[in-house]
């Protein structure tokens, strides 16, 4: 398995790549981590004329609070998510999912601005993003964007990003006291792409009730999903666990799988409602603590 | 298609080319620079006989391309330990029985290298986690858990010998 | 008890001695075919069918050959000009090597690209224009041999239907009149998948003309290099290619598992391609072409054991449909078609037995092709195996004790089997006794039993197999004609340090340790002053190679013998040097004295150098010997394995809690050897039981042709193996070893597969093919609460 012909192109600045991305044209690629697009140009199932390699561009890789907001560079690799003691001991949603993400040689260098502009709906991380109520921050010929992540999942490998743009920065609003968060995802085996996953963020008040709450679904949707209407259910209510049934079951109703290698249409139904309950009972146990 | 002149270091020499843009990393180490040890199994970076370091981390050569790697340091089984010498991985797979065929031995060892390095004192999970992107058709894995949990005992007590 | 005759520094049989082979692997310096370089190599890449069944309109070379660097293209026409379009499978079936007007499955090779390098080959394989006209395949192989079937293989003489052959074994009358009287009788119809070896290593070859010596050289991952050979010049001869100029080098191989038995057509055109340019060409499969090209399984048994009310088995019988594919290529002797499935009676003693086979074509990729057991044990064993649960269900009998009563007692060995095995040796009482006793059986009972009173789904399954290995002997067995013995050839050098040759070829077993503790523990000379070399067909003796676990009980006991030839020829020069008579030489491990005077004696270095400097008048020089070892049956290694699992009802979720082996195979050359290829046939065993399964749908599209969707386990899924060993002797091997290395594949799926099941039973669910995964599990559940 080998790739086609294409041609090679290092960008050292942002400016640079974006640059190269016009000069060049619908026929050229950024890549990063290369751990998502290399694979698909070897089985030439994409077969791009030109690669722009932007994974030498310094200073986008960073986790950082700011004020009130988690800002990790889009650079960032699996690995410096799964290993960085902020995330760890605040945001162990990451954890969660980066540990169920490929194995740890592919998190070396698969980056988290790679999962996500994909725009892969089997990818972790878009569920995170879509649960935790990211912001995705791109550089583009116009300049700077930031772009509320319900707004950025088109379609199948298909996003907000336009022609040469760069996903620069994820910023996520900063944990609050009483918060958590939780994913797991049904894998056939370790390293698998998810049969199916769920992404769980909850806040509650002083009261346990719940202020804001965020739920997305992996690999059961075209597009990486947002349970909105299991949200509507827990927003502004004390969490019972007649509701958490309740969004359970509203998950395996609003997800779209489809029969496929890893299992009926109504198995991965059934399973989204099992992880879409323990996912909210784990969060919740994280936000309580 | 343009050609592009790359250096890297390769257990510890330095090594200069032309490559295609295409190369991948595996086969410029195999084909160009004929070192063997490195293997191709899956091409879909699923099983890990391709594992090398890239300045100290362990990556999939088969996913990889050459030119990447330019001003790289990169480390490959043929690089671990001194000719006539093992690296405590290369005694413990040896001491375990953690190989039959071989072919995935230096993949395997290579990205027990980083696990070791990042958690030098690894559960029987953790090691089962930690070596999850390297298949085995032949050892049934045991003895490879027991190879690494040697060279981490190991490598603990020479570290500790030289602090 | 087996015990050491030998120090470990001698390190005979009986001794954990490390392996011999590592070094070179463990410092990247293995030589495994894809490593082999030689000037102006060139490349190959098959260009392969994307329809399953479809008439080829044309074949346009003029934009491949275009591109610089690609030199040829080679067309199953082309190969038409010198007859070598098509070829024997190993069963004596044909098979294209490129086709001329059909394909026959997804992936055929369809025509190679020959280029300057691989990179280059890929490209041209990718400009290469084939026109297919699609045609409707047959993949269910029961569809293929309904009337209105079209005919797959109308190139064959004779050929009306898709049904290949019948075979038969027993007495059916009898069987089926016992069937009919039994107080229980229990049926089920079980599949076995096509699966794939998956060696982490694919298949490869170098082939290297040289037009002034005539000679063709060819490196090649084949377990049976001189097998090869042979059909090669048979096939080749009238094209110039005769035996003697032909030199097979079986370098490193990167797993086997049967898998590197057979011929593949790409390494007839890349030997032709070679021939024709007489510049070396190298071929080596990627992923997907070796995971779509060659299958184990795929037998569809319907299966029915009949007993008394109180569970003594009467009788066994079993109707099997065997979807080959397009052609037979089963590597299996050749009146064996379906290899040892009539082992299908299993560990237990009964009179009954009727087994049927029928073999049909489909458009599927060549059939029979091995998964670390070739020869049809693994699914006469799962059959067998699987029923035996299924009755001690039906009567509410303990599984294990309805094992006991049944079980074919330790002096009834040597035993004749309904289907005509002679069992050599084995104790089956207590290989179940100690698997239980590890495991702690009686406690998980009670767990169970607490357990299902809660809602929870926990089960214990056990298998209790009985393999059959070691083929010859070659009155019954031969592959295309070729008798299956195997072969060794010790010689031993003035300095008392050794070089022994086999027939066989290891690929990962551990040959070069083993081997020399069996010369060891015959000889005195330490292991370590013995070197091993196989897979060279120059070098080598004549043998059939390595699979279907019988090195051992072939070439391991040719080792023997020929070492006990040395050890005779050594005497007579030991009594030349001690100046006795021979017939007051004795020997003790290494060294021969003279009886009742222990001090006089001289060591076995010391009789060596003697044959080369000082020997008796008359007496031929040098110490070397060869046997061809013919062996008067086959062994039959036995184990006992339990399993225990927990099932998650809601999500189907299984957990493999514990899995402990027993196995006997006899007396143990390396122990830790042994346990680590029963650890590595458990993990091939979980693989088929819960992961692994090719998949088509309906227009013979394999869906899962890559390592991201053929699921080989990971560290993660294969869990912590516990194993132990007892020890019944094969009365007729002369080191009493039995075969072993398949026997964790053959005994591992249905002690899976029956835990599972048994964590089930509560909720109605009886039986599920293997592989029993999540998703099955769950739709099994549904189904069965809408029945409830």
């Amino acid at each position: 398995m080998i790739p086609a012909n294409f041609d090679y192109h290092k960008a050292t600045s942002l400016e640079e790549a974006i640059a190269l991305s016009q000069e060049l044209g619908d026929e050229a690629k950024y890549m990063s981590g290369g751990h998502s697009l290399l694979p698909m140009m070897k089985l030439r199932f994409a077969t791009p004329e030109h690669i722009i390699d932007i994974s030498k561009i310094e200073g986008l890789s960073y986790i950082k609070e700011d004020g009130d907001i988690l800002k990790i560079g889009a650079m960032t690799t699996q690995s410096e998510i799964e290993h960085d003691p902020l995330l760890k001991s605040n945001y162990p949603i990451f954890g969660d999912a980066v540990w169920l993400t490929a194995d740890p040689a592919v998190r070396n260098f698969g980056t988290i601005g790679g999962n996500i502009a994909h725009g892969d709906a089997a990818n972790d991380q878009p569920a995170l993003m879509l649960a935790l109520r990211a912001t995705i921050i791109a550089e583009g010929v116009d300049g700077e964007k930031a772009i509320p992540i319900d707004d950025f999942f088109h379609g199948f490998y298909m996003t907000a990003l336009e022609p040469g743009d760069i996903l620069t920065e994820i910023q996520i609003p900063k944990a609050k006291a009483n918060s958590g968060g939780a994913y797991h995802k049904v894998e056939r085996k370790v390293g698998d792409y998810a049969t199916a996953g769920v992404a769980v963020h909850i806040e509650l008040d002083g009261d346990g009730v719940c202020q804001e709450i965020g739920i997305g679904l992996t690999n059961v949707s075209a597009v990486p999903m947002r349970l909105e209407r299991g949200e509507e259910v827990l927003r502004g209510h004390k969490v019972t666990d007649a509701l958490i049934a309740q969004v359970g079951q509203i998950a395996s109703e609003d997800c779209e799988p489809e029969s496929d290698l890893r299992g009926s249409e109504a198995y991965k139904r059934s399973i989204v409602n099992t992880i879409t309950k323990r996912m909210l009972n784990k969060a919740l146990e994280r936000a309580r603590n | 298609m343009a050609k592009h002149n790359i250096t890297m270091t390769i257990n510890g020499e330095s090594v200069s080319a032309e490559v295609d843009s295409r190369l991948l990393l595996v086969h410029f180490i195999r084909e160009n620079l004929d070192m063997t040890g490195t293997h191709i199994g899956c091409d879909t970076s699923s099983c890990g006989a391709c594992t090398i370091l890239i300045d100290g981390k362990s990556v999939k050569s088969c996913t990889y391309l050459a030119v990447r790697a330019d001003g790289a340091n990169i480390t490959t089984i043929e690089g671990i330990a001194a000719d006539g010498t093992n690296h405590p991985l290369q005694k413990a797979f040896h001491d375990q029985h953690g190989l039959h065929c071989g072919f995935c031995t230096p993949g395997m060892i290579m990205r027990s290298i980083d696990l070791l390095e990042t958690n030098p004192n690894p559960t029987e999970e953790e090691i089962r986690w930690g070596i999850s992107g390297n298949l085995c058709r032949c050892t049934g894995y045991n003895n490879i858990v027991k190879s690494v949990q040697q060279a981490a005992e190991e490598m603990s007590k020479e570290k500790e010998a030289t602090v | 008890m087996f015990s050491c005759k030998t120090s470990p520094e001698v390190g005979g049989m009986g001794h954990s001695v490390k392996r011999k082979e590592d070094a070179r692997f463990l410092h990247g310096k293995g030589k495994y075919t894809d490593d082999v370089k030689l000037p102006g190599m060139l490349s190959m890449v098959m260009v392969r069918s994307p329809y399953a069944y479809a008439k080829i309109k044309s074949i346009d070379k003029e934009k491949a050959l275009a591109i610089p660097g690609v030199l040829a293209v080679i067309t199953g026409e082309d190969l038409a000009q010198y007859n070598l379009h098509w070829m024997p499978t190993l069963l004596s079936d044909s098979q294209m090597v490129l086709p001329t007007d059909t394909v026959m499955h997804q992936s055929q090779e369809v025509c190679a690209v020959i280029a300057t390098d691989r990179y280059i080959a890929v490209d041209g394989a990718e400009a290469v224009d084939v026109q297919y006209e699609p045609m409707k395949a047959i993949v269910n192989p029961y569809k293929a041999l309904e009337e209105d079937a079209p005919l797959l293989r109308p190139d064959k003489e004779g050929q009306k239907d898709n049904h290949i052959y019948h075979w038969e074994r027993g007495e059916r009358e009898k069987t089926d009149a016992a069937i009919a009287a039994a107080d229980v009788v229990v049926k089920e119809r079980i599949h076995l998948p096509r699966i794939h070896v998956a060696s982490i290593e694919t298949c490869g070859i170098v082939a290297s003309y040289d037009k002034d010596t005539e000679k063709m050289l060819i490196y090649l991952t084949s377990q049976a290099p001189h097998a090869i050979r042979t059909i090669l010049a048979l096939v080749a001869g009238h094209v110039g290619l005769s035996e003697e100029k032909i030199r097979i080098i079986a370098p490193d191989i990167g797993g086997g598992f049967g898998g590197k038995v057979p011929v593949y057509p790409g390494y007839v055109v890349a030997i032709a391609a070679s021939f024709l340019i007489g510049k070396p060409v190298k071929w080596i499969e990627d992923r997907s072409e070796n995971l779509i090209n060659g299958f184990a399984r795929d037998y569809h048994m319907d299966c029915e054991l009949a007993a008394t009310k109180d569970g003594k088995i009467q009788a066994f019988k079993v109707s099997t449909l065997a979807d080959h594919g397009y052609t037979d290529s089963s590597a299996n002797p050749s009146k064996y078609p379906t290899g040892m499935f009539s082992i299908c009676t299993g560990s237990y003693d009964y009179e009954h037995a009727f087994a049927e086979l029928d073999a049909v074509y489909t458009n599927k990729a060549p059939g029979g092709v091995a998964y670390r057991c070739s020869f049809r044990v693994t699914e006469a064993v799962h059959a067998i195996e699987r029923m035996v649960d299924k009755l001690a269900a039906e009567i509410g009998k303990d599984p294990a004790q309805l094992r006991f009563e049944n079980f074919i007692k330790k002096e009834q060995f040597p035993y004749a089997s309904p289907l005509g095995w002679s069992y050599d040796s084995g104790d089956y009482k207590a290989t179940l006794e100690k698997a239980m006793e590890m495991i702690g059986y009686d406690d998980y009972k009670k767990e169970q039993a607490e357990k299902r009173a809660q809602g929870k789904l926990m089960g214990i399954g056990i298998c209790t197999f009985t393999e059959v290995v070691g083929a010859g002997p070659s009155k019954d067995f031969d592959i295309l004609g070729i008798a299956m013995f195997d072969s060794a050839e010790i010689r031993v050098h003035p300095t008392g340090k050794a070089l022994a040759r086999f027939g066989t070829k290891s690929q990962g077993q551990g040959h070069e340790t083993t081997y020399a503790q069996i010369l060891a523990e015959e000889l005195g000379i330490p292991y370590t002053d013995i070197e091993i070399d196989e897979g060279d067909t120059d070098t080598a003796p004549y043998g059939l190679g390595t699979y279907a676990s019988r090195s051992t009980p072939t070439a391991g006991a040719a080792a023997a013998i020929a070492a006990r030839k040395l050890k005779d020829k050594g005497k007579k020069i030991a009594a030349h040097l001690l100046e006795v008579s021979e017939d007051d030489i004795e020997w003790e491990v290494g060294k021969y004295f003279v009886k009742g005077a222990p001090e006089k004696s001289k060591t076995i270095q010391e009789v060596a150098f003697a044959a080369y400097t000082n020997i008796p008048p008359g007496m031929e020089p040098g110490f070397e010997a060869t046997h061809y070892y013919d062996p008067p049956n086959l062994t039959f290694p036995n184990g006992a394995y339990i399993c225990v699992v927990e099932v998650e009802e809601e999500t189907g979720a299984i957990d493999v809690k514990r899995f402990v082996a027993i196995d006997d195979c006899g007396n143990i050359i390396n122990p830790m050897i042994v346990e680590g290829q029963v650890h590595g046939g458990l993990t091939q065993g979980i693989a088929p039981a819960m992961y692994e399964g090719i998949v088509y749908d309906d227009e013979g599209n394999v869906l899962n042709g890559t390592l991201m969707d053929y699921l080989v386990p990971t560290a993660v899924e294969s869990p912590h193996w516990e194993t132990g060993h007892t020890i019944t002797p094969s009365p007729h091997h002369p080191l009493g070893a039995k075969g072993v290395a398949e026997s964790p594949t053959v005994g591992a799926p249905p002690a899976i597969a029956n835990a599972i099941i048994d964590a089930l039973y509560p909720l109605g669910i009886k039986h599920l093919d293997i592989p029993i995964t999540p998703d099955k599990v769950w739709e099994a559940i549904q189904e069965s609460k809408a029945k409830a």
